[in-house]
């Protein structure tokens, strides 16, 4: 078996997610090529290299892969394909975007966000919300499955001592006259990614307005934390979209998840409830959320959170 | 310009799914059927463009059993002019969805085709990539804003896309798919007169067999069981007893 697992990069680094995508596909078992695209990638190269279990790192320097737009990123893939058994992605944006259009080009069914790996061509997926866990096994000579991060601990670099893998060229350049990159509006931010932090605070429509996840900021300075939200605090302009955390969000899984005014709706469980331990602070004792929640506060958010902050 | 857009019927998002005692699947019988939420973005963003005079036709499309022209029906009554069922009683995942989809559009040459980024059952978010694959399209996926361009062979789309990061924009040439996400577009409910009318409207019935391709799911699903379930916690009486707790029992902060 060989393996191809797409690096995600951003702002020239590698990202995070790749590890736990490296993690599988050695759980999958058999020589790992990563794939590393982009513009001026050769540093994010070499950090690829560094990971413990890669064979050879493949390297797609072109300004065709500049913001890894699906159509030249999946004819890319398509063209290295033929020398895998298995293409693996995070199941990151990029990742959702780009694999699937390789899928149909091979003619296979995609996997979607496995969280286990069974056997080589059996694996564990959420459905309906994180409802319920599907086994599905799939016949197909090439396997393309993207992996949804919290389901693999990332592997370790090799140490100072490990070497590197191999970095080696593609020349492959693909066509592409039918879509252009035109701007994007990225975050700013000091605090952890959302994927990767340890603590998580969430604020969702009880939080009243975008101004006051400011009480929430104020406590995520002191505990290394991230700020997510739910639909409704994005949907509402409170906050910007990629803070939203659920089924159709971002899936976090970290050591401590505080929720404050959020209901629990399925669709916000669905990103969260694989947390170590949930906190949850809201007005209503009714409040679904309650019911994952470790430890729960019955109180109004607007004097639990100063007090919160100052006791911390 | 026909703009074409996929719907699917899947369980109501407000159920809360059982998994069945053999484990072999997810139990529906008797549990609430709607058309796909992402779905019913699609069609709004559809009959807004017709509102609006981009689209001149908007058809609604849907590959499933026979109860699946419920969604069609819905969608006529949102405002589609017609719909095509693609009749299948076996399981259809995204790939076979893709391919029937990708012969509707060689047969009925649409300017742009929108479906919605996930179904809430299967969670797949495929299958508006892989039509964009079959068809050879440009793809705009996680869509929270359209605008259109030009027409014919002129036309252009502008995607502003959800990312992880915050939001990219992409301009892609014309005929184009795009996939949904939540903040396209708030849907309309549909009135009483419209579901009258909708009856009236014409609805195809194909199989795949009339389109030459195959649908059923290639993919075994081996098993299906519900997710690890989370003990119960406590309720704290205060913000000190929450410190005291994170500090001393469940040690996650110092
Ligand atoms: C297709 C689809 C996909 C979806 N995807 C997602 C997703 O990815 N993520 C997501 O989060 N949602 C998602 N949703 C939406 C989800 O169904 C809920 O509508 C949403 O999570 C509700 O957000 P909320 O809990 O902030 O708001 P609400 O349900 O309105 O809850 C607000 C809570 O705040 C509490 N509150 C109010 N004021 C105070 C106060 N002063 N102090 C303390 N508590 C207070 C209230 O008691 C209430 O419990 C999706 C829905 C659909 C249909
Ligand atoms: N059987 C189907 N019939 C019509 N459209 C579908 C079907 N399956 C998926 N789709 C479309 O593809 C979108 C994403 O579904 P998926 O990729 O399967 O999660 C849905 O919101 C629909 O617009």
């Amino acid at each position: 078996m060989s393996i191809l697992v797409l690096a995600e990069h951003h702002d020239g680094a590698l990202a995070g997610a790749t590890a736990h995508v490296v993690a599988a596909a050695k759980a999958i078992g058999g020589d790992i090529d990563v794939l590393v695209a982009g513009e001026g990638v050769a540093a994010i190269a070499e950090a690829a290299a560094k990971l413990d279990g890669v064979n050879r790192v493949r390297v797609a320097d072109n300004a065709a892969y500049a913001h890894q737009l699906a159509e030249p990123m999946s004819a890319l893939i398509n063209e290295l394909a033929g020398d895998y058994s298995h293409v693996l992605a995070a199941a990151s944006t990029t990742g959702k975007n780009v694999l699937p259009r390789v899928a149909a080009l091979r003619d296979v069914a995609q996997i979607s966000e496995i969280i286990a790996v069974e056997s080589p061509d059996t694996f564990k997926r959420p459905i309906y919300a994180g409802n319920a866990i599907a086994t599905v096994q799939s016949d197909d000579a090439l396997k393309v499955i993207t992996v949804r991060t919290t389901g693999f601990d990332a592997c370790p670099d090799r140490g100072s001592e490990g070497g590197s893998a191999g970095v080696e060229a593609v020349d492959f350049v693909a066509d592409n006259s039918q879509s252009t990159f035109i701007k994007e509006e990225l975050a700013q931010s000091d605090r952890p990614e959302l994927g990767a932090a340890k603590v998580v605070i969430s604020g969702g429509r009880g939080m009243g307005n975008g101004d006051n996840f400011k009480l929430l900021e104020g406590i995520a300075d002191k505990l290394g934390a991230a700020v997510g939200a739910s639909r409704a605090a994005v949907d509402a302009g409170f906050v910007p979209n990629d803070m939203q955390v659920g089924q159709t969000g971002k899936i976090v899984a970290p050591e401590l998840y505080i929720a404050v005014g959020i209901s629990g709706a399925i669709q916000h469980l669905a990103g969260m409830k694989d947390s170590k331990v949930i906190v949850a602070i809201n007005k209503d004792e009714e409040a679904p959320i309650f019911q994952v929640a470790d430890y729960g506060l019955v109180a109004d958010l607007f004097e639990a959170l100063p007090e919160l902050e100052q006791k911390l | 310009m026909k703009v074409l857009v996929a719907v699917k019927r899947v369980i109501d998002y407000n159920v809360k799914i059982r998994v069945k005692p053999d484990h072999s699947d997810v139990d529906l019988t008797n549990v609430k059927m709607a058309m796909n939420p992402f779905c019913e973005i699609a069609v709004e963003e559809a009959v807004r463009l017709k509102e609006k005079g981009v689209a001149s036709e908007v058809v609604a499309v849907t590959v499933g059993p026979k109860a699946a022209q419920e969604q069609l029906r819905t969608a006529l009554a949102l405002g589609a002019d017609r719909a095509i069922h693609v009749e299948s009683d076996e399981r259809v995942e995204s790939l076979g969805a893709a391919k029937a989809l990708a012969k509707l559009v060689e047969e009925e040459q649409p300017g742009l085709v929108i479906l919605g980024k996930q179904a809430i059952d299967t969670d797949n978010n495929q299958t508006g990539q892989m039509l964009a694959a079959l068809t050879g399209l440009p793809q705009g996926t996680f869509a929270s804003e359209v605008v259109i361009s030009g027409d014919g062979a002129d036309g252009k789309l502008q995607v502003t896309r959800e990312i992880d990061g915050g939001l990219q924009t992409v301009e892609l040439s014309l005929p184009a798919i795009v996939t949904t996400d939540l903040r396209l577009n708030e849907p309309r409910y549909a009135k009483l007169p419209d579901i009258m009318k909708a009856k009236k409207k014409p609805l195809d019935v194909k199989s795949p067999a009339d389109l030459g391709v195959e649908v059923a799911t290639r993919t075994k699903l081996l098993r299906v069981e519900p997710p690890a379930e989370r003990q119960g916690g406590i309720k704290v009486g205060s913000v000190d007893e929450l410190v005291d707790k994170l500090k001393n029992e469940a040690k996650v902060i110092s």
